[in-house]
């Protein structure tokens, strides 16, 4: 069902790599059926005097990839940034309103953002390895959270999390080498397999591909594809394509309102709103 | 009117353009000139000095008596102070400074990080001589009344080195190397400040982000990922610090007391490299063995400041280049 899904290259190789034009896979089009994984819930987001978010609803099931589609500054990529309190991290940020996961308001004063960002993986816009060896980028986590008792755990969970990014083959035999050596879409896919180390609930992503040439481009969204089975994944993304290609459930944004979210199919091919029909058609933003 | 552009010939437009020449040649020149200067200074002490090497050889490097009267010179005393203040200093600006800048950068209030930035770049700004009587009238009686006596208690039981050398075993004077290293240490501090908050400004947003959302805490974030990515950078920042405690001069003599001999403890007087020359050299006549000594001190001190601060461009430099 997917071309970009047949076995990766060794090396990711412009001339024998897949390089299909965009479109919208068969999985997309099947409604979504899995229980709710997130609930956002009258979320306003200001930094300082500005306000960013207006009363956000929007229900992100499990299993699934949901896109946040919109113009820049629509407030898509702070409403990410609420789901795993990485706003707390900006100086003079404030969120208000409910964001429930599994029933849990992330935002409640008993909770520890540090331990809601353990169960909540990111992947930013660039590739942000730590400047340490590929094996201790994957290592990190579960070294910092103490999942795993003796070296050989370690190694089996490097290496489970390196297939599941689909990187292992390219990189087994450089463990010990640095991660900033990859290239720009190994380097994503090795945060993806750094944030998979420690099994998060859900995966966000910001604008994973904006820094990606078409062909790494097509291994990551072949690896998201392939996460949703298994995880709630929330992309950020620039490209309607894009949206179009991964998600199930598209979420449009316009000055930090949400104007519309279903079905991605019923989105791109029967908005309900002349807004999103303008935007997916490209008539602005 | 003049014809356009597109119009104009292209063919034989070539020209010499006078002014950019003019300002190359000049440039090459200003570069040449450093390292001309750079290249004298240490031909000059070398050939001044070399009487002193001469005469005593490696000893004069190695020698631990000084005395002018029998014209016996080995600078191993004044070695010695240089390095132990210098490396004293280091150690006790090194965490503060750190610690200021990693407030600055991290914890301090928006509206508060440039007035305190502001402050400690002033610190620097404060002329050594100024740093000198201070530590001379106020830092020196303060240490010999509350800091060496309390010392020298909690101290007692290091054993000494050899029959030698005591630790902070001594008569509580005031002045001498832990004195010195002191006022080093309020000197540097700027320079460590500012130099290592750059290095953790320019640490960029998108790590220190991939840090938190691995959920890792600020310690965690600081320790494990900002720190590693800069480390050479972090170094340069000491050393450079290091290199300016080395040949620091005025505010040293007034605190350091002059005693040229091997120092029998932390606390005793001594001296460095820079203090010998400026106290010994209104009384060097040209051509005296006396001279070449103070002129051979210059060379070393220079030989080994020149070094730390390579050492600190390298590391600064491979933060750069990775």
């Amino acid at each position: 069902m997917l071309a970009a899904m047949t076995p990766t290259p060794e090396t990711a190789k412009p001339a024998i790599a897949p390089m299909q034009a965009p479109r919208v896979t068969a999985a997309a089009s099947a409604p979504v059926t899995s229980p709710t994984r997130i609930k956002i819930d009258h979320i306003n987001a200001f930094y300082g005097q500005k306000q960013a978010l207006f009363d956000v609803n929007l229900e992100v099931p499990d299993n699934a990839v949901t896109a946040f589609i919109g113009a820049s500054g629509c407030g898509k990529s702070t409403l990410l940034r609420c789901l795993n309190r990485m706003n707390d991290t900006i100086p003079g940020a404030r969120v208000e309103g409910q964001i429930r996961m599994d029933g849990t308001d992330i935002n409640s004063a008993e909770i520890d953002p540090v331990q809601v960002r353990t169960r909540i993986g990111m992947v930013f816009q660039k590739p942000n390895p730590f400047p340490m060896s590929i094996y201790d980028n994957i290592a990190y986590g579960p070294r910092a959270h103490k999942l795993v008792s003796n070296k050989a755990e370690m190694d089996e969970l490097v290496e489970k999390s390196l297939r599941r990014a689909a990187l292992w083959d390219e990189v087994k035999d450089r463990l010990g080498k640095s991660g900033l050596g990859l290239s720009g879409g190994q380097q994503q896919r090795l945060v993806i397999a750094r944030a998979l180390a420690v099994s998060p609930a859900v995966i966000l992503m910001d604008e994973p591909c904006s820094a990606l040439d078409p062909v790494a481009t097509a291994h990551i969204e072949a690896l998201i594809d392939e996460l949703r089975k298994h995880t709630c994944i929330v992309i950020v993304t620039h490209s309607m394509a894009q949206a179009a290609r991964v998600s199930q459930i598209t979420a449009f944004f316009h000055m930090g309102k949400l104007i519309e979210a279903g079905n991605t199919d019923q989105i791109f091919m029967a908005p309900k709103l002349d807004q999103t029909q303008d935007y997916i058609t490209g008539r602005f933003g | 009117m003049n014809t356009p552009i597109a119009e104009r010939p292209l063919l034989g437009s070539r020209k010499i353009h006078a002014a950019d020449t003019t300002f190359r040649i000049s440039l090459h020149v200003a570069g040449a000139l450093v390292v001309v200067v750079l290249l004298s200074i240490l031909a000059i002490m070398f050939i001044g000095g070399k009487l002193a090497f001469d005469t005593f050889g490696l000893g004069f490097i190695w020698g631990t008596e000084w005395n002018p009267v029998t014209q016996v010179y080995g600078a191993l005393p004044a070695i010695t102070g240089t390095l132990v203040t210098a490396v004293l200093a280091l150690c006790i600006a090194w965490p503060i400074g750190f610690g200021i800048a990693f407030f600055l950068t991290e914890i301090c209030p928006e509206k508060l990080r440039t007035p305190l930035g502001v402050a400690i770049e002033l610190l620097a700004a404060v002329p050594s001589i100024v740093y000198g009587m201070w530590g001379f009238f106020v830092l020196a009686p303060f240490m010999s009344e509350y800091v060496q006596p309390w010392l020298t208690n909690v101290f007692i039981w290091i054993p000494p080195i050899g029959d030698s050398f005591f630790w902070f075993t001594a008569p509580p004077i005031g002045v001498g190397m832990l004195t010195a290293a002191l006022i080093l240490a309020i000197m540097i501090l700027p320079f460590i400040a500012a130099t290592t908050r750059d290095v953790l400004l320019s640490t960029p947003q998108l790590l220190k982000d991939g840090a938190y959302a691995m959920g890792a805490t600020r310690w965690e974030a600081l320790t494990g990922v900002v720190i590693p990515a800069v480390r050479g950078s972090l170094f340069g920042a000491v050393f450079l610090g290091l290199g300016r405690a080395l040949g620091e001069t005025m505010a040293v003599v007034f605190v350091i007391g002059n005693a040229i001999r091997m120092p029998d403890s932390v606390m005793a007087p001594s001296a460095t490299i820079a203090s010998v020359v400026a106290n010994s050299f209104p009384e060097a006549e040209p051509g005296t063995l006396d001279l070449a000594v103070l002129l051979g001190l210059g060379f070393i001190l220079f030989v080994v400041s020149f070094g730390v601060l390579a050492v600190a461009r390298v590391l600064l430099r491979q933060e750069r280049m990775s």
